[in-house]
């Protein structure tokens, strides 16, 4: 298990990304996996940005695992922002032409497509929500 | 991210480079308020575009309504993994790619 700590920024998102890149390009993680990572990443850390902390910046704990016999990597979020279960939310309609559309949600919806599973808790007073990746 | 613009009288260009994302995706949305209104034809160029998350969906979705009463926009050189998240999403229908 590794883990990085970081304030809760849009501007750490690199620093995140790079983070875990460099745990899977170890495992030799395939490049389409890795990338739909990266893209959750985006979408999942974005969102504690934005919003976990209303306006006020804290701290975002970002971990790693890997579990050898199954091949499937884990990666959690934490943060101790305002309780937000992400999964509670429906899922978009994405019939909709252009004019209708919403963005809104979008985001989460294409992580729960592209991840093999993304759970949340709420635990000590903390949102951790998880998503897992079989990477071989 | 780079952003390559090209212009050929109103019809116009834009190559992106890299990654379109929560990060980059303001940079590409203030070009297009400075470039679109002049435009009468936007061409999207994916060649060299890693991958895109909802955010670039964001700034797609915009400039398509945009385009869509003038020339219209088109999204060239989609690769798979961004092909694969305008699946999920239903952006293959909205846009016009090739």
């Amino acid at each position: 298990m590794k883990e990085i700590t970081v304030k809760a920024m849009v501007e750490n998102i690199p620093q995140v990304t790079e983070f875990i890149d460099m745990e899977l390009e170890a495992l030799d993680c395939p490049l389409r996996a890795q990338t739909q990572i990266d893209v959750a990443i985006d979408e999942l850390f974005g969102n504690i940005a934005f919003y976990a902390y209303s306006g006020e910046v804290g701290d975002a704990v970002v971990r790693f695992e890997y579990d050898e016999a199954t091949h499937m990597a884990s990666i959690t979020f934490i943060d101790a922002g305002a309780p937000f279960d992400p999964l509670a939310k429906p899922d978009p309609n994405v019939t909709l032409s252009a004019e209708e559309r919403q963005i809104g949600g979008l985001g989460i919806f294409l992580v729960k497509k592209t991840m093999d599973d993304v759970v949340y808790r709420r635990e000590n007073d903390r949102n951790v929500l998880t998503i897992v990746k079989k990477i071989g | 991210m780079n952003i390559t613009k090209t212009q050929n009288g109103t019809a116009l260009t834009i190559a992106l480079e890299g990654r379109l994302d929560t990060t980059t995706a303001p940079e590409l949305e203030k070009e297009m308020k400075d470039l679109l209104p002049a435009a009468t034809e936007l061409t999207m160029d994916f060649a060299k575009l890693e991958y895109i998350s909802s955010a670039g969906l964001r700034v797609l979705l915009s400039a398509h309504k945009v385009m869509a009463p003038k020339g219209g926009m088109k999204v060239t050189n989609v690769n798979d993994i961004v092909r694969e998240v305008f699946d999920v999403t239903g952006f293959i229908d909205i846009l016009n790619i090739e």
